[in-house]
Order: C-alpha cells, then structure tokens, then sequence
C-alpha cells in the first residue's frame, strides 16, 4: 500500500512553513539585537533540533540492521521518510556556519580571528604572536580561545563539516537506494551488504555524533567543555525522533496506513520513548552532578550562565518534564499501549527537547537580553512543517512497507 | 475418582499447537512445565498477567526512602559531614549528591525484592521440593498437566482428545 500525502494534511504543513516564513522575514525585520543575534541563534536551535531528528532516524535505522532487529522492519520506510529532511537540515546548518564565518552574527565568539594573537599593530591591521617594535598588546586576545587555535581553524572546522555532512547524507542516500533495490528483487546479498555498511555507519557515528555537538553547539561557550556533551545531545536527538515516529505512526494508522503496524510494534515503539527518555536524564544528570560536586570554575560556568540568570526556571523545568512525565506516565504497560496517556506526553517531551536545544544555544549567544516571542514559536511551528511536510512526501515515493526484507514476517509476527 | 493428565511433547510448538487446539475444545490446561518461557502460552491456557511488575515498584520506592533516610540521618541530622564544601545543613540543597546512592539502593532493592518474590511466588527457593512432575522437563521436555477436576469431561473423553495431538508420552495417575 502507497501512502499519498495530499488533502487536509498536506495543507496544514503548508500552512505551517508559511507561518515559518513569515515568522522568518518579521524576525529578521524586528529583531533589533547586534548582528541580528537572535534571529541566527534561533535559526540555529531549529536546525540543529530538527537535523538531528533526522539524524537520529539514520542512526537509528543503522541499530536496526546493524543488530539484525526484526520488530522494526515494518517501520523501516518511515525511518527511511525522516531522511528525506536530512539534506534540507543539513543546508540550514551550513547557512548558519558560513554566516558566523563571515561576520554575519556572533553566535561563535572562536569565529572572531582577533582573539588568537597577543599583539597587534596600533591600527589593529595586524596581529602578531611576538612582541615587535611598535605593537601593543592586543586587548580582545583570549589565551584559553588562542590555545584551542588549531581546533577552531578555519580551514579544519570546515573539514569536519564537509565530512559530517557527506558521510550522514551519502549514507542515507545509500541506505535508501539499496531499500528500493531490495523492493525490486529478493535479494539476501544485498540484506548483508546494508547490515555491514550500517555497522560501519554507527563507527562513523560515534565519533561525529560527539564532535559534531563539539563543533556545532559545545563551542558557543568556547571556554568550557563537557566530555559528556556529545552523548546528551545524541540521546536528546534520538528522544526527539522516537517521538516523532511514534506519533505520526499513531496518525498513519488512524488513517488506514500500515495496517501490519501491530499495538505491539506501538507499544515496542513507548518502550523506546520510555528507556532513551531515562538515558536522556541519566546523561543529564550525570553532567550535572560531576560539574556541581567538583565546582571547578573553568567548568562551573556553563551551569552558571544557566541557573544564576533568568534562565533559571525554565533550565530547571525543562529537565523536570522530560525526567518526570515519561517516568511517572510511561512506566506502566497499559500506558505505553495506550495513545489516550502516550500522546500528550509525547507532546510535553517533544516541546521539553526542543526547550533543551534551546537552552544549549540560547543563554550562551543572547545573554541576559534573550526574548521569547511569537517569532520563536512560529519558526519553530515552520520548520515542524517543512519536517513533516518532507518526511511524508518522501514516505509518499515508495511502498510502506519493504516486501522482500528477509525478516518481514518475523517483524509482522510481533507481539509483545 | 480424580485422574492427572501429564502431556509429554518433545517440542515446544508442539505443545502450543496441541495446547491451542485442546483449549479450542473448552479444556482448561492447569499448567505447563517447560525448561524455558515458551512465547505466547499465557494467553492460551489462560494466565493471569503478573504482578511482579507492581511489587517491583514498591521495592524500588522502599529502597529510595531507606536510601533517603539513612543518608539524611548519618550525613545531615546526626553529624553533618563537610564534604568538598557542599550545604551540610540541608538534605534538599545537598540533594544532586545524594542522587546515586539512592538511585542503587533502590535498584538493588527492586532486584533483590523482585528475585525473592518470585523465587517464593513459585516456590522454587533453593532447597524446595521440586514441583514439576518430569524431571526430563528442566532438559528437553515439555509437560502440560490437564486434570478432572478442573474439567466437565469425563477422563475417557479427555485421554481420547489427548491422544489426538501430537504428544510424545501420556501419563495418567489419580489424585487425591
């Protein structure tokens, strides 16, 4: 069965991109902050929230075959749909890393070229690392930036970029070809080959997922750093689209689609929102308690600048909602097979994680001078769209389900 | 007088599909006795969910509040230990640091509890009389145990519908 992505729905996610572009333009055009900081950085927090669901979906399609799982195969093609994202996230980052690269905002203080040399001409013309005749000392030099110069050079930064980005999307687009492929023709050759190149996928992964957060979002507050920083963000993201999955899974279902889509498969589907929920706070937390306990202040600083300021409520909030509502709600069976309990907490979780890459961006680029406005909620009403609007036409291009994967009937069997 | 049905077969899908069919006949299996959790049996002879579940959130909550109160009385109320310069005084400021402990004891209760439960539930503590009526079914074998009295058949129809699937042995004993 063909899913076709028209009527009612299509036009609401249009609707949403176009409040997203509205949102987009009256931003930029009222946003009075230097640089237009807040319009970058909240471009910033949408694209990386919504690139990393759709990372997520790759990764996480990439466990599927990597660990021979069965129960997933029939919601394969709608892992494969949230790639159809991937590349339109992707261009969003890369807006918004060229125009920190030219000056455009100031979201990377690292992006400032004046910070990595001690002296200066007194035109400030020219920076030098020695003391020469007729140089002064350069007052915007930062010896803890400076000393991180060869990470943070231009040229390296943009290597690493252009290696996240051609690794995840080259992936998907294989990793897609070979599923249509398999469509065409049974074929279990081709079922190792994509269970081999997944594996290799998640080594890639692993790496990336922690030094892309380094490079992307860590560095906005470029004189602390976290070893843990990556795998909370991993777990925020794969959070962030196991919800997703699961509620537009709800949604196909009530409209007819993926009829093979058992409770068991749904409630398979809770367990996950359940456990990477718990995974999410445990990292959470586990970054917390070390930084609190050690209260070394080269360390300290990332939580100051979040619970000694304004932010304070909504940071302490944030992980109380994606901590407490899951645990409380999802723990018991019923509820996880239950969309009447699932759903309102998969809404509560999705807005707590997008709150959570907010508050990753926010206090470190805006400050004290930070506001929430419409501009906030309607970009990231417009992007919902653009997500969903590209996820269900790609899921529109092939089957719903992939008919000759090897262990079809394995996954339809399901229960539990 | 009472008669006790024990069904050998030699394979697990066997005894799900004889199972199936005999239940399909409005006979009522007490029990089966297998090595290993056959899949999707409950629903078939009709057990009840478990509520290992529920005892295993109880033992948590015991083990977070024991947890709780003993770090609140050693290090807060009897002598208020000075570690690294954290607030002493107050559980709830110096809570972060207490998070781990409480989170293992809680664990370990919950792990511990549920492990005894079951154990005592089943009545298979180490050193109990076994229960099961073959010891070939902690090997291979599987056992499904069918009794008179909990059935409106007379034991004649019983062993005749019995024998009909596809069982390795029969064996047929009173019952007091």
């Amino acid at each position: 069965m063909e899913f076709k992505f028209e009527g009612r729905a299509k036009l609401i996610t249009q609707v949403l991109m176009a409040v997203g572009l509205i949102a987009l333009v009256g931003g930029y055009l009222t946003d009075h902050s230097d640089h237009h900081q807040r319009w970058w950085a909240n471009l910033l927090v949408n694209g990386f929230f919504y690139f990393s669901i759709s990372l997520a979906a790759l990764f996480f399609y990439a466990l599927q075959y990597a660990t021979e799982s069965a129960w997933s195969v029939v919601i394969k093609r709608f892992l494969e749909a949230m790639f159809g994202y991937l590349p339109y996230g992707a261009a969003v980052m890369v807006i918004v890393l060229l125009a920190g690269q030219f000056d455009m905002h100031h979201l990377y203080h690292w992006m400032d070229h004046t910070l990595y040399h001690e002296f200066m001409t007194v035109d400030g013309s020219t920076f030098m690392d020695e003391e020469v005749a007729g140089s002064v000392i350069n007052p915007n030099y930062d010896h803890i930036i400076a000393e991180k110069s060869g990470y943070f050079a231009s040229w390296f930064f943009w290597l690493r970029t252009i290696i996240y980005l051609g690794t995840f999307l080259g992936f998907a687009i294989l990793f897609r070809k070979w599923s249509l492929q398999e469509d065409a023709e049974a074929n279990l050759d081709l079922h190792y080959k994509v269970f081999r190149r997944s594996a290799l996928f998640l080594v890639f992964f692993a790496v990336f997922s922690s030094t892309l957060s380094w490079d992307w979002l860590m560095s906005i507050d470029p004189h602390w750093f976290s070893t843990l920083y990556g795998w909370y963000l991993f777990s925020g993201m794969w959070v962030g689209m196991i919800i997703f999955t699961h509620v537009s899974i709800l949604w196909l279902r009530t409209k007819g689609y993926f009829a093979e889509i058992t409770d068991s498969h749904m409630h398979d589907l809770g367990k996950w929102m359940f456990a990477i929920s718990m995974l999410w706070s445990y990292l959470f937390f586990s970054q917390f308690m070390l930084i609190w306990y050690t209260n070394i202040p080269e360390e300290v600083t990332y939580y100051v600048s979040r619970i000694f300021t304004d932010y304070k409520v909504p940071f302490l909030m944030m992980f109380l909602v994606n901590f407490v509502v899951p645990f409380l709600v999802l723990i018991s069976r019923d509820a996880k097979r239950n969309p009447n309990f699932l759903i309102p907490v998969a809404f509560i979780i999705f807005a707590g994680h997008f709150a959570d890459v907010y508050l990753l961006v926010i206090p470190g680029t805006m400050f004290n001078h930070n506001v929430f406005g419409l501009f906030e909620v309607g970009l990231f009403l417009g992007f919902l769209g653009l997500f969903i609007n590209r996820t269900l036409t790609t899921l529109a291009k092939a089957p719903l389900i992939a008919r000759n994967h090897p262990m079809l009937q394995e996954s339809k069997d399901l229960h539990y | 007088m009472k008669k006790v049905f024990h069904v050998m077969y030699d394979d697990d899908d066997k005894l799900l599909v004889a199972a199936r069919e005999l239940v399909g006949k409005g006979i009522h299996v007490n029990e089966v006795f297998s090595p290993f959790p056959i899949h999707g049996i409950d629903p078939i002879i009709g057990i009840k969910r478990t509520r290992l579940a529920i005892t295993s959130f109880m033992y948590a909550m015991t083990g977070l509040s024991l947890a709780v109160f003993f770090m609140w009385y050693t290090m807060i109320s009897d002598w208020p230990m000075n570690i690294g310069g954290k607030p002493n005084f107050s559980l709830l400021e110096n809570l972060p640091s207490f998070i781990p402990v409480s989170f293992e004891f809680s664990v370990f209760c919950a792990a511990h509890g549920m492990v005894i439960t079951y154990l005592l539930r089943n009545r298979t503590l180490p050193g109990m009389p076994a229960t099961n009526p073959d010891p070939r079914t902690t090997d291979d074998k599987f056992v499904m145990e069918i009794t008179t009295d909990t059935n409106a058949m007379s034991a004649e129809d019983l062993e005749s519908a019995i024998k009909n699937t596809g069982l390795l042995e029969l064996s047929i004993k009173d019952f007091k």
